[in-house]
C-alpha cells in the first residue's frame, strides 16, 4: 500500500474517488462541514482558498499529534547536544581550557539549546510532511476542473469513496442540502 | 468554541453588585496598613532586615505596575486586535504606578543602611569616587522620583484616554495613543533600565551588569502576566467577562506566560553565562555570594522552579486553556518571581545564607495591599473592558488556530 513517503495517494478502491461539492463562501462551508462531521463521515476534507477560522473545529478534525512528536524531538536533540559535547570533551579529547573542569556544563548550554531548537524545526516540518504525506505529486481531485478554484475563490469538500457512509446518492444529497452548489463526481487515477 | 455573530451581554462588562471584588480597595488598604504598622513595630533593632525587606516587596510589586505598563504601551504600539479585552485590566496593574511613590519613602529613607557601601562618601575607594558622579544620594532621589513620575504620568494617560473612549468612543483616543506607544517604549525601556540599576544593582556597587535591567524586566512580564491570568479566572469566576474573555485569551496570556518565563531563563542564563566564562573576580563575585552557605540550594531551587518546572507544565496547549492549571501555574511563578526579587536583593545582607523573618511576610503584605488598594481602586472605577475600542469586535471573536 504505497511507499513511506507517499509520492501518489492511497486511494479509494474502485472507479470513483468520490465526490467534490463547491460552496459559494466561508460562512455556507462553514456550517456544510458541521452537517458532514454530524453525519458521521470520516474520509472526507476540506479546502478553502484561504484559511477559515475554527474550521479545522466544524470538521471535528482532533488535535494534531505533531506536538508530542516536536518535544520527543527536541528532548532528543538537546540530550544528544549534550552528551555529544560531554563525551568530546570528557573521553574522545580531553583538553583543560581555562583552568575550569572538563565538564563543564554551562559552556554547553547553548549548543544544546540549539540542537534542541534544531531538532524540534525539523521534526515539526518533517512531521507534518510526514501527517500529511507529502509530498504528494498526484491527487485524484486535480483532475476536476473546477477544483483550481480551490486556490481563488472556491471553497470545496471532498468525501472518499471509501468512507463507510459514502453512497453516492445520498451523500450527493447531503451536500446539496448542506448548501453546495455544484456537486460532481471525481474518478480515480 | 464559537463561531459567527455571537451575543455578549455588556454586562458582563461590569463587576457584579455585591461582588467580594468591590472590595477590593478597601481589602488593600486594610493589608497595608495592617503590614505596614507590624513592620514598623518589628523595626526597632532590625533596620537593615526592615528596609532590605521593604525593597524586596518594593520591587517585587514594582514590576506588577511595569510589567501592566509595557503590556499597555505593545498593546498600542502593535495595534494589536486579540488583547482587547483583557486591556483594561493591564491598564489598571499600570495604574497602580502611582502609589508606588508611597513605597519609595521607606526606601529612601532607609538609603543608608541599604546602600552604604556608595553613600558613606567619607569611605569611598578609588572605583566608587569614580561612580560617585552617577551613584550619589542626590541624583538617586530625583532620578527615583523621576522615573515615578514618567510611569505614573504614562500609566494615567493611557488609562485615562482608554476609559474615557468608554463614553465617547472617540477613535482618535486610541490613534493618539498608537502614535505615542513607540516612544513610551523607549522612555519606558530606558527608566525601568536604569531604575533595576539604582534600586537593586547599586546594592553591590562594584559589580555590574549591562544585562541587569533585561533580566528585572523579564521577571517584571512573567509576574505580571501570571497576575493577569489569576485575575481573569477570578473575575470569571465572580459573573464577569463572560463572553468577552474566552478560553482563547486564556490561552494567550498562558503564552506570554509561558514566553516570558523562556525568556528569563534566558537572560538570566546569559548573565551567568558570560561572568562564568570570563572568571574575573570583581564580576563573579555577585554569584559567589550566591552559591555560597545555603544561597546555593536557593539558587539552584530559583533555577529549577522560575524555569524548568513551568517550562515543561505550561508547555501543553490543554494546560494553558484549563483555569485549574494556567490558575496553578500562574500562582506558582508569582510566587517564583517573588523568590527571584529575594534572590536580587538578600544576599547582600544576609551573607552567609539567608534568613526569612517575619518583616519580609508584613512588608509585603504592606505594599502588596498599597499595591492591591490601587488596583483595586482603578478596577471598580471604570468598565472591565475597553466598551467603545476600534478593536473591540475583533478581540471577542478571536481565535487561536
Amino acid at each position: 500500500m504505497g511507499l513511506p513517503i507517499p509520492l501518489i495517494p492511497q486511494l479509494p478502491e474502485g472507479k470513483n474517488f468520490g465526490l467534490l461539492a463547491r460552496f459559494e463562501n466561508a460562512q455556507t462551508i462553514y456550517t456544510a462541514c458541521e452537517k458532514v462531521r454530524d453525519a458521521g463521515y470520516t474520509k472526507w476534507d476540506s479546502h478553502t482558498p484561504f484559511p477559515v477560522h475554527g474550521l479545522d473545529h466544524a470538521m471535528g478534525v482532533k488535535a494534531s499529534k505533531l506536538p508530542w512528536l516536536v518535544l520527543i524531538t527536541g528532548l532528543s536533540g538537546a540530550t544528544g547536544g549534550m552528551l555529544l559535547q560531554w563525551w568530546v570533551s570528557v573521553h574522545a579529547y580531553p583538553l583543560v581550557i581555562s583552568g575550569k573542569p572538563l565538564f563543564s556544563w554551562p559552556a554547553f548550554v547553548p549548543v544544546t539549546f540549539e540542537l534542541g531548537v534544531l531538532f524540534g524545526a525539523l521534526g515539526a516540518v518533517f512531521g507534518m510532511f510526514a501527517f500529511n504525506q507529502l509530498p504528494m505529486l498526484f491527487h485524484p481531485l486535480f483532475s476536476s476542473k473546477a477544483f483550481a478554484r480551490a486556490t481563488d475563490d472556491g471553497f470545496f469538500i471532498s468525501i472518499e469513496s471509501w468512507d463507510p457512509k459514502y453512497d453516492e446518492t445520498q451523500t450527493a444529497a447531503l451536500l446539496r442540502e448542506a448548501g453546495a452548489v455544484d456537486v460532481e463526481v471525481v474518478e480515480n487515477g | 468554541m464559537s463561531h459567527g455573530p455571537r451575543i455578549v451581554d455588556a454586562a458582563q462588562m461590569d463587576l457584579p453588585a455585591g461582588s467580594l471584588w468591590r472590595r477590593l480597595p478597601l481589602v488593600g488598604a486594610v493589608l497595608a496598613v495592617a503590614g505596614f504598622g507590624l513592620s514598623f513595630a518589628m523595626r526597632g533593632g532590625n533596620e537593615e532586615q526592615f528596609y532590605s525587606s521593604w525593597l524586596v516587596a518594593f520591587l517585587y510589586f514594582m514590576s506588577l505596575g511595569l510589567g501592566g505598563l509595557f503590556f499597555v504601551l505593545v498593546q498600542f504600539a502593535t495595534k494589536s486586535g486579540w488583547g482587547i479585552v483583557v486591556r483594561r485590566l493591564a491598564e489598571n496593574t499600570a495604574a497602580s504606578l502611582a502609589v508606588m511613590f508611597l513605597a519609595f519613602i521607606p526606601v529612601y529613607m532607609g538609603l543608608n543602611q541599604l546602600y552604604h557601601h556608595w553613600t558613606d562618601t567619607a569611605h569611598l575607594d578609588a572605583i566608587l569616587q569614580g561612580k560617585s558622579p552617577y551613584l550619589n544620594t542626590t541624583r538617586f532621589l530625583i532620578f527615583g522620583l523621576a522615573y515615578l513620575a514618567i510611569w505614573t504620568l504614562l500609566a494615567l494617560w493611557f488609562r485615562s484616554g482608554s476609559v474615557k473612549q468608554d463614553t465617547t468612543g472617540d477613535h482618535d483616543l486610541t490613534r493618539r495613543r498608537v502614535k505615542w506607544a513607540g516612544p513610551g517604549l523607549i522612555v519606558f525601556a530606558l527608566t525601568s533600565t536604569f531604575a533595576s540599576f539604582d534600586w537593586a544593582m547599586s546594592l553591590e556597587p562594584h559589580w555590574y551588569s549591562t544585562i541587569f535591567g533585561v533580566y528585572y524586566f523579564a521577571g517584571s512580564l512573567v509576574c505580571v502576566f501570571a497576575f493577569l491570568s489569576l485575575v481573569i479566572i477570578g473575575l470569571r469566576r465572580a459573573g464577569s467577562l463572560e463572553g468577552f474573555v474566552t478560553v482563547e485569551h486564556m490561552q494567550d496570556m498562558g503564552k506570554l506566560l509561558y514566553a516570558f518565563v523562556v525568556f528569563w531563563a534566558y537572560i538570566g542564563f546569559s548573565q551567568f553565562f558570560l561572568i562564568w566564562y570570563a572568571n574575573i573576580p570583581e564580576e563573579t563575585v555577585w554569584y559567589l555570594a550566591r552559591l555560597t552557605g545555603n544561597w546555593k540550594p536557593f539558587t539552584l531551587f530559583l533555577a529549577v522552579g522560575h524555569f524548568i518546572v513551568p517550562f515543561f507544565f505550561l508547555m501543553s496547549r490543554h494546560a494553558k486553556r484549563k483555569n485549574l492549571t494556567l490558575g496553578v501555574g500562574a500562582l506558582w511563578m508569582m510566587f517564583m518571581h517573588l523568590v527571584d526579587m529575594y534572590w536580587l536583593v538578600m544576599p547582600t545582607f544576609q551573607k552567609d545564607g539567608y534568613a526569612l523573618t517575619l518583616l519580609d511576610l508584613t512588608t509585603l503584605l504592606a505594599v502588596g495591599g498599597l499595591f492591591l488598594a490601587a488596583f483595586g481602586f482603578f478596577l471598580t472605577r471604570a468598565k472591565l473592558v475597553p466598551a467603545k475600542d476600534p478593536r473591540l469586535i475583533e478581540s471577542i471573536s478571536f481565535q487561536n488556530f
